[in-house]
C-alpha cells in the first residue's frame, strides 16, 4: 500500500461524499439523527482513518530529513 | 447580570493567560512570529483547529442549518474533514519543510523565492489583507450577535435601543465587539505567536467542552433526543409549514401546539409528496414563503427562502475548503511546528474535531426551525436557543463564553499574521534586515496589529447585519481561488512567475466581480447552482497553466532549491 492507493481512497471518498441516495430521505436514525447527517458524521470518521493510513503508508520521510538537515536561512528574521 | 459576570470572568481569565504567556516570550522576533518552531503535536492541533473554527463554525453553522437544514454539514464540515486533512498532508508539511530549511516566516517569503520575484510579494500582500478582513469581521459581528440576546434585561436603563425589543438592556454589539477586540489585542500584543498558541489551545478546549454541554442542555430542554427529532418545522397536507411545539419558558417545558402554528407555506418543489415532511432534515430544495414580524413596528411581512441544498451547489462547495492551503494565518501556525511529526495528530484528529463541533450545531439549527420564529437573524439562532432552553444564568454565561472562545481563537491568529506579513514582507523586506533591531521589528508588528484591530472594528460596525456564514464563504472563496498558486509552486516545476502573476490577477478579478454582483457578501450561485469559488478557481488555474507555459521556465538554481533530487520529494 503506498501513495497511489491513498489517492484512490481519497477520490473514492470524494465520490461517496456526494450521497445522492439519501438526498431526499428525512428519516431518523436512532430516533433523532437524520440519515443524511448520520452518513456524513460517519464520513468524518472515515476521513480520520484515511489520515491515519496516509501517515502510516505514505509519510514523506525524505522531506522530513531534507528539512532537518542544516541549510541556508534566507528569511528576513 | 449573572450571565454577564461569568462572561467577564472568562475574559479576565484569558487576559491572565496572555500575561502568563508573555512571561514565556523569549524577546526575539522569531519567537514572536513563529514561537521559535517549538510547538508540539497537541498545541498544533488545537491552534490549527481553533483557528479554522470561528464564529462561522458555531454561530454560522447553526444559523445556516436553521435556514437550509442538515445539508449544511456535508456542504462545509465533512468535505472540510477530507480536504483540510489532505492539505495539511500535501501542502502544510511541505511548506513547513521549506520554511524550516530556508528560514521563511511568511507565505510571501516563500513565493518570492519560489517564483523569483519581489513584486509578487507586493501584489499578494494587499490581496491577503483584503481577504482576511472579512474573516475578521465575522468574528466581531458573531460575538456581538451572541452576547446581546443572552444579556437581555441586564441594563434596561442604559441600553435602551436593542436590535430586537425582546433584547432590551442587553449588551449592544458595538460594546461586545470593542471588548472582544481589546482582549484579543492584549494577549496577541503581549505573547505573540506563543501567546496565541496557548490561548488557542485553552479556548479550543473551552469551546469544545461547552459545545457538548450546551448540546446536552438543549436536548434536555427539548424533552430528550427522540423528542428533539420531532421538533423541526413540518409541512402539512395543505403545503403549510407548521410548528408542532413551543417552549414555555415559565414552566421550562416543551408543549404541543394544538392546532399546530402556521409559519409559512411551500411555493414550489421538485418533490410532489411533501406531506408530513420535516424539510430541515433532508436536502431537497424547496422554495418557501415565511412570515415575519418587524420587532420594532409590529408590522407583518413575508419573505422567501430556499430550504435544502441544490446538488450542483453541494458538489461545487468542494472548492471552499481548498482555502486552507492559502490562509496566511494557517501558514504561520504550520511554521510554529517543532517537527513534521507534529502534523500527524492534526491530520488524523482534525476531521473528528470538526465532527464534534459541527454535528451538534447543525442539529440545533434544524431543531430551532420548530421553536423559533423563522424571521430571526440566522447568526442569533444559537444564542436564542440557549436563552430559550437553558434557564440557568451561570450555565448560559459559560456556554456563551464557549462561543466567544471559538471566535477569539481565530481572531488572534489572524491579527498576528497580518502584523507578521506587514513587518516581514513590506517593512523589513524594503529596508533590509539590518536596518531594524529585533525589538523594533516586534514594535512595528505590534503597531500594525493595533491599526488592523481598529480598522476591523470600524468595518464590523458598518457591516453589523451581514450574514456570518455567507461572508465567511466569500472569504474562503478568495483564498481557494489562490490555491492553484501554492499547489503549482510546490508540485509543478514548470510554474513561472508570470503564471503566478496571471493566476493571482485572475483570482482577484473574478472574485471582486462576483463579490460585487452578490451585493458585497450575499449568498450567490451561478447558472444551475455553481458557487463563484469554482469559477474563480478555474480561472486562476487556467491562468497559471497558460501563463507558465507561455513563458521561460524557472532558473535551474530555483528548481534545485525547491525540487531537490531527493527520492519521493
Amino acid at each position: 500500500m503506498g501513495k497511489n492507493f491513498i489517492w484512490v481512497l481519497f477520490i473514492l471518498l470524494f465520490v461517496l461524499h456526494q450521497d445522492i441516495w439519501w438526498w431526499n430521505d428525512a428519516s431518523l436514525v436512532l430516533g433523532f439523527m437524520p440519515i443524511g447527517l448520520a452518513f456524513h458524521a460517519g464520513f468524518s470518521i472515515v476521513c480520520a482513518i484515511l489520515g491515519w493510513a496516509a501517515i502510516k503508508f505514505a509519510w514523506p520521510h525524505d522531506l522530513e530529513e531534507f528539512a532537518e538537515e542544516d541549510g541556508e536561512k534566507e528569511g528576513s528574521i | 447580570m449573572t450571565t454577564l459576570i461569568v462572561i467577564v470572568l472568562y475574559l479576565c481569565l484569558l487576559l491572565g493567560l496572555g500575561f502568563f504567556s508573555s512571561r514565556l516570550f523569549r524577546g526575539t522576533s522569531k519567537d514572536y512570529f513563529v514561537a521559535s518552531h517549538s510547538i508540539g503535536p497537541f498545541l498544533l492541533l488545537m491552534s490549527v483547529f481553533g483557528t479554522t473554527m470561528t464564529a462561522f463554525a458555531l454561530v454560522g453553522s447553526t444559523g445556516k442549518s436553521f435556514e437550509r437544514g442538515i445539508g449544511t454539514y456535508g456542504l462545509m464540515a465533512s468535505i472540510s474533514g477530507l480536504v483540510h486533512a489532505g492539505i495539511f498532508f500535501l501542502i502544510g508539511i511541505r511548506l513547513w519543510a521549506f520554511g524550516k530549511k530556508y528560514g521563511y516566516i511568511t507565505q510571501i517569503q516563500f513565493f518570492r523565492a519560489r517564483f523569483e520575484s519581489d513584486r509578487l510579494g507586493y501584489l499578494l500582500f494587499p490581496i491577503l489583507v483584503l481577504l482576511v478582513i472579512p474573516y475578521l469581521l465575522i468574528g466581531i459581528i458573531g460575538a456581538g450577535k451572541t452576547i446581546e440576546p443572552v444579556t437581555a434585561g441586564a441594563f434596561t436603563e442604559i441600553f435602551t435601543n436593542p436590535t430586537a425589543p425582546q433584547w432590551l438592556g442587553g449588551i449592544p454589539p458595538w460594546l461586545t465587539g470593542l471588548v472582544v477586540s481589546l482582549v484579543v489585542l492584549t494577549y496577541v500584543f503581549l505573547g505573540g505567536s506563543r501567546g496565541a498558541a496557548y490561548a488557542n489551545t485553552f479556548q479550543t478546549i473551552v469551546f469544545m467542552i461547552m459545545g457538548v454541554v450546551a448540546f446536552v442542555y438543549i436536548i434536555n430542554g427539548l424533552g430528550g433526543l427522540e423528542q428533539a427529532g420531532k421538533v423541526p418545522a413540518r409541512i402539512n397536507a395543505k403545503g403549510v409549514i407548521v410548528q408542532d411545539y413551543q417552549f414555555n419558558k415559565q414552566s421550562g417545558e416543551l408543549l404541543k401546539n394544538d392546532p399546530p402554528k402556521p409559519i409559512g407555506r411551500v411555493l414550489n418543489s421538485d418533490n410532489s409528496d411533501l406531506t408530513g415532511r420535516q424539510p430541515h432534515l433532508s436536502r431537497t430544495p424547496i422554495s418557501v414563503e415565511f412570515k415575519k414580524k418587524n420587532p420594532k413596528t409590529g408590522e407583518i411581512s413575508s419573505f422567501e427562502r430556499e430550504l435544502g441544498i441544490p446538488f450542483i451547489t453541494f458538489v461545487s462547495y468542494f472548492f471552499i475548503p481548498l482555502s486552507v492551503g492559502m490562509f496566511p494565518h494557517l501558514f504561520q501556525h504550520w511554521l510554529t511546528a517543532k517537527s513534521a511529526k507534529a502534523f500527524r495528530l492534526t491530520v488524523i484528529a482534525h476531521p473528528l474535531c470538526i465532527m464534534v463541533v459541527w454535528v451538534p450545531c447543525v442539529l440545533v439549527g434544524a431543531w430551532a426551525s420548530g421553536v423559533l420564529p423563522p424571521g430571526i437573524p440566522p447568526p442569533a439562532v444559537l444564542s436564542a436557543m440557549l436563552n430559550l432552553l437553558v434557564g440557568d444564568p451561570i450555565l448560559t454565561g459559560l456556554l456563551t463564553a464557549g462561543v466567544l472562545a471559538a471566535i477569539m481563537s481565530s481572531l488572534d491568529s489572524q491579527f498576528l499574521c497580518l502584523g507578521t506579513i506587514f513587518t516581514n514582507d513590506i517593512v523589513v523586506h524594503r529596508a533590509g534586515s539590518k536596518k531594524y533591531s529585533d525589538k523594533q521589528v516586534i514594535l512595528i508588528a505590534r503597531v500594525f496589529i493595533v491599526v488592523i484591530v481598529a480598522l476591523t472594528y470600524v468595518l464590523a460596525m458598518w457591516a453589523k447585519d451581514a450574514n456570518v456564514f455567507d461572508l465567511a464563504v466569500w472569504c474562503f472563496s478568495g483564498f481557494s481561488a489562490l490555491f492553484p498558486v501554492v499547489f503549482a509552486a510546490l508540485y509543478w516545476k514548470r510554474a513561472t512567475k508570470e503564471g503566478a502573476f496571471a493566476s493571482i490577477i485572475a483570482a482577484l478579478v473574478t472574485w471582486v466581480y462576483f463579490f460585487h454582483l452578490s451585493g458585497y457578501g450575499g449568498e450567490m450561485v451561478i447558472g444551475p447552482g455553481i458557487i463563484p469559488a469554482a469559477v474563480c478557481f478555474g480561472a486562476a488555474a487556467l491562468a497559471m497553466i497558460v501563463g507558465s507555459l507561455m513563458t521561460k521556465p524557472p532558473s535551474d538554481e530555483t528548481l534545485q532549491k525547491f525540487f531537490p533530487p531527493i527520492k519521493k520529494l
